[in-house]
């Protein structure tokens, strides 16, 4: 009898911890759901075609409203892929450093160092962007008060860096010593051996850095929407200002009455942003997960 | 002889740029902080810490957008540290290899890649809208804490790691059941290491703002909020309005640098208990 109570009690107990950790796969259908049934209502007026094709994006126009956020997607594409070409050449070449320059001590001083970039609250990036860089970027290109797609690739970069450099490293960091060991003894130096034995043998641990990287700088908001400038046109190069996905939500639904159209498509934004950086996230997974299975 | 010398010469540049990318990545960061540092310093006095802004945001200080934080910050402990324990402690001390297993797994890895403005999508509709929490600090704190609970989860798991299962085996070799061994032989010596983890976390949620714009942050409350159901002021979306959308902007600057200053004195403050804490657990431990 006392033995049965105790069993009920520790299955009880299990069941408890089990609802928990099903609670995160509830979590995230439920976000996915939630977007799903949000957005549709959107397309009783939206043609599909046009909203995924279309540049212009003028909700509020009084003649014909327009809902096209081609200008939005090629704008996000534009200001991450800006902040990767910046991020990874360095954040590799940090990793390099801390993994086969550095001496360990500096070593331990400086992995810290460098996540305390980490923590760094976007909004207060983004305020930096405003105060430093915006003024920087105006005074060499002569464009006014230097709020564009530059500012935000430069901010994102300096976001996404601690990512790429810490997983970067630690791809370094488990190529076997026995590779490093025979590229030495067969006469290459440090640097030979670096270049052309440990990078190309860390590989999937970067590229899984990089996307992982450009997962955060596509979802990334207050940056983008403080110091991109916003203006609604189709980008043409880096020094125009532009309207990402992420700020376009953050503008428009503080303003938009419920339950309309508008609103409706503005989850719809939302719906292509986590399809997109889903996709991006579950491609890094797969890469880091394979080269963590090739190591045990 | 010579392709040893060009190969040293070689290898010096190298690494020399390799040392330079490290220089720049401490600049930037040495910049920031000073640049907050000095300007911010300038704003900050007693009565900027405890007083409400006065003339339109002109003047005055940030004391509501203080209170705001800290209270939303604890909705999102209350949320998301309980929570994240329990689901890891089922991940490490009970789950299997299953298929469940897998997918729980699979949904906090990419939970945690979600961008925070999506999270606050489904704050708008899941808190304000269906739950009818209105636009207040409950249903901001439960969306910031939905969003840390991928952090806090994988946090709690790295903690019940540490734990030697030599603890459980003799636990269970003298009759204790499951949970009887957890309770009074992981527990013990994992919530330290748990709670260091999760303060990372709420760190975070402390200074994200794009989750907390539409779910209950105001823009101008004088006043301090009564009860959970109300709207409040929070130090990121404070900081977001006086850098961009305040009617005279040049003029609150110093206001704004003020902000910034507490935000990231708050936030990196959260930062470095938790890794000293970290720091003095693992000595203990050894």
């Amino acid at each position: 009898m006392k033995k049965r109570r105790r069993d009920l009690k520790e299955a009880a107990i299990r069941a408890f911890f089990l609802t928990c950790g099903v609670l995160a796969v509830l979590v995230l259908v439920g976000i996915f759901l939630t977007l799903v049934t949000t957005a549709v209502p959107a397309f009783r007026e939206i043609r599909p075609s046009e909203f995924l094709l279309s540049k212009a994006w003028d909700p509020t126009s009084p003649e014909k409203a327009e809902y096209g956020i081609l200008s939005m997607v090629v704008s996000t594409l534009m200001v991450t892929g800006g902040a990767l070409l910046l991020a990874v050449p360095i954040g590799i070449a940090v990793a390099a450093y801390l993994s086969d320059v550095a001496h360990w001590r500096v070593r331990e001083v400086l992995k810290p160092v460098v996540e305390i970039l980490a923590a760094v609250p976007s909004v207060v990036v983004g305020f930096l962007g405003i105060v430093l860089i915006g003024p920087v970027l105006a005074k060499i290109f002569h464009t006014g008060n230097g709020l564009n797609a530059a500012n935000g690739s430069i901010l994102l970069a300096i976001m996404a860096l601690p990512t790429i450099i810490s997983i970067s490293e630690d791809s370094l960091n488990a190529v076997p010593t026995a590779y490093n060991e025979a590229s030495l003894a067969l006469g290459a130096s440090r640097w030979q051996t670096l270049l052309r034995v440990k990078l190309p043998a860390g590989l999937s641990g970067i590229i899984a850095a990089t996307m992982l990287g450009m997962g955060r700088a596509i979802g990334e908001t207050m940056t983008v929407l403080m110091v991109t400038g916003n203006a609604r046109a189709f980008p043409h190069g880096f020094l125009d200002s532009v309207r990402t996905m992420t700020s376009g939500i953050a503008i428009e639904l503080g303003e938009v009455p419920y339950y309309t159209t508008h609103y409706y498509a503005l989850f719809a934004i939302g719906l292509v942003l986590f399809v997109i950086t889903f996709a991006v996230n579950l491609v890094a997974d797969v890469v880091l997960r394979k080269y963590q299975e090739r190591e045990q | 002889m010579k392709t040893s010398t060009r190969k040293g010469i070689v290898q010096a540049i190298g690494f020399f740029a390799l040392r330079a990318a490290m220089g720049l990545v401490l600049a930037v960061l040495l910049l920031f902080l000073y640049d907050i540092g000095k300007k911010g310093g300038g704003a900050i006095s007693w009565e900027f810490l405890s007083q409400a802004p006065r003339r339109g945001m002109t003047e005055g200080g940030i004391f509501p957008a203080i209170v705001g934080t800290f209270l939303v910050t604890l909705i999102t402990a209350v949320l998301a540290v309980p929570l994240g324990m329990s689901a890891a402690i089922y991940l490490h001390e009970y789950a299997r290899q299953s298929r469940l297993t897998r997918l729980i797994r699979l949904s906090i890895r990419n939970l945690s890649g979600v961008p925070s403005i999506v999270y606050g999508l489904f704050g708008v509709i899941l808190f304000v809208n269906v739950m009818r929490f209105g636009t207040s600090i409950l249903s901001a704190g439960l969306t910031l804490g939905l969003m840390t609970l991928p952090w806090t989860i994988t946090a709690s798991e790295e903690a019940l790691k540490t734990i030697p299962n030599s603890y459980r085996e003799g636990a269970m070799a003298l009759g204790a059941t499951k949970w009887q061994t957890i309770r009074t032989n992981v527990l013990p010596y994992a919530v330290p290491g748990m709670l260091t983890g999760t303060v990372l976390g709420l760190a975070r949620a402390a200074g994200e703002t794009a989750p907390i714009m539409f779910t209950g942050a105001a823009f101008y409350l004088p006043f301090l909020p009564r009860s959970l159901g109300d709207q409040f002021m929070a130090l990121p979306y404070h900081l977001y309005i006086m850098a961009t959308q305040h009617h005279a902007i040049q003029q609150v600057r110093p206001l704004a640098y003020g902000t910034a200053l507490v935000l990231i004195v708050l936030v990196l403050g959260m930062n470095m208990t938790a890794v000293v804490l970290r720091y003095r657990l693992r000595r203990k431990q050894r």
